[in-house]
């Protein structure tokens, strides 16, 4: 529950935003990051700490380079939802379709 | 993006096919679950439309119409094919669609299996899905997980 109040905060600030934009798009490290956008270097880590403590990016070591990318956990806690959605819809759907019709 | 394993749902329904069928749609604000309505007046009725490209819908109490999705194909009383295009923002877009399989299978007379598959929901993870669009509404994330949490609270159903 936590984990996803803080994600929705997390992507409040437009740089931040910007940079998980990025990474949805593609996998990318803090120097390439940076190339492309109009903030330091320092300052994208920092976005990134941010983004990996809300849970939205995960990072990878590749060879020497540190690979940022989207976390899959935010989908899940959607797929969660949609799970106990169906089931408690399938029920009420069960009752219906038993239901003698008048 | 990496593939999300989709929600998969399996019900056997003392019922006939045909009225599972029936049921599942045109009937089915008798069934829809009230509490996750996306309007902003209470849930008055739920309508899916009863053919291919039929509107999938609601109506709030004040009269205003809230889109789930639509019809992408229409089997009675076999297969039904759903857009799902509610985001995780919980409104619905246009440009956004995950698909709702639904199957009815007779296992006797009075006897169907309904099997249900929610999938592409790795499209919850594309920015067009869910983030965008939760950032810009007013309970985004925020909104679902209590939601979450309500149905969350509920005991397991069997079936």
């Amino acid at each position: 529950m936590t984990n996803a109040s803080l994600s929705f905060a997390a992507l409040g600030d437009a740089t931040r935003l910007q940079i998980f934009e990025r990474l949805a798009r593609k996998p990318s490290s803090v120097g390439k990051l940076a190339e492309r956008m109009a903030v330091t270097r320092p300052a994208v880590s920092q976005h990134l700490k941010v983004l990996k403590g809300a849970g939205l990016v995960a990072v990878s070591q590749e060879g020497t380079r540190r690979i940022y990318r989207v976390d899959q956990r935010g989908v899940e806690v959607m797929r969660k939802f949609l799970d106990r959605f169906w089931d408690q819809a399938l029920a009420a759907f069960k009752d219906a379709a038993e239901e003698r019709e008048a | 993006m990496s593939s999300v394993e989709p929600v998969r749902k399996q019900i056997v329904v003392d019922a006939p096919q045909e009225r599972a069928f029936r049921v599942f749609t045109a009937g089915i604000d008798r069934w829809w679950p009230r509490e996750h309505h996306i309007g902003k007046s209470p849930l008055k009725r739920a309508i899916l439309e009863a053919q291919p490209g039929g509107r999938w819908y609601s109506v709030s109490e004040d009269g205003s119409e809230c889109e789930v999705g639509k019809v992408l194909s229409w089997e009675p009383p076999r297969r039904l094919l759903l857009a799902w295009q509610i985001t995780a923002a919980w409104q619905y877009d246009p440009t956004f669609v995950t698909e709702v399989e639904v199957t009815f299978t007779a296992l006797g007379p009075n006897r169907t299996r309904v099997e249900l598959e929610h999938r592409d929901l790795e499209r919850y993870g594309d920015k067009a899905g869910a983030f965008r669009s939760a950032v810009d509404s007013a309970g985004g994330w925020t909104k679902i997980v209590d939601q979450f949490g309500k149905i969350a609270e509920l005991p397991d159903s069997t079936g």
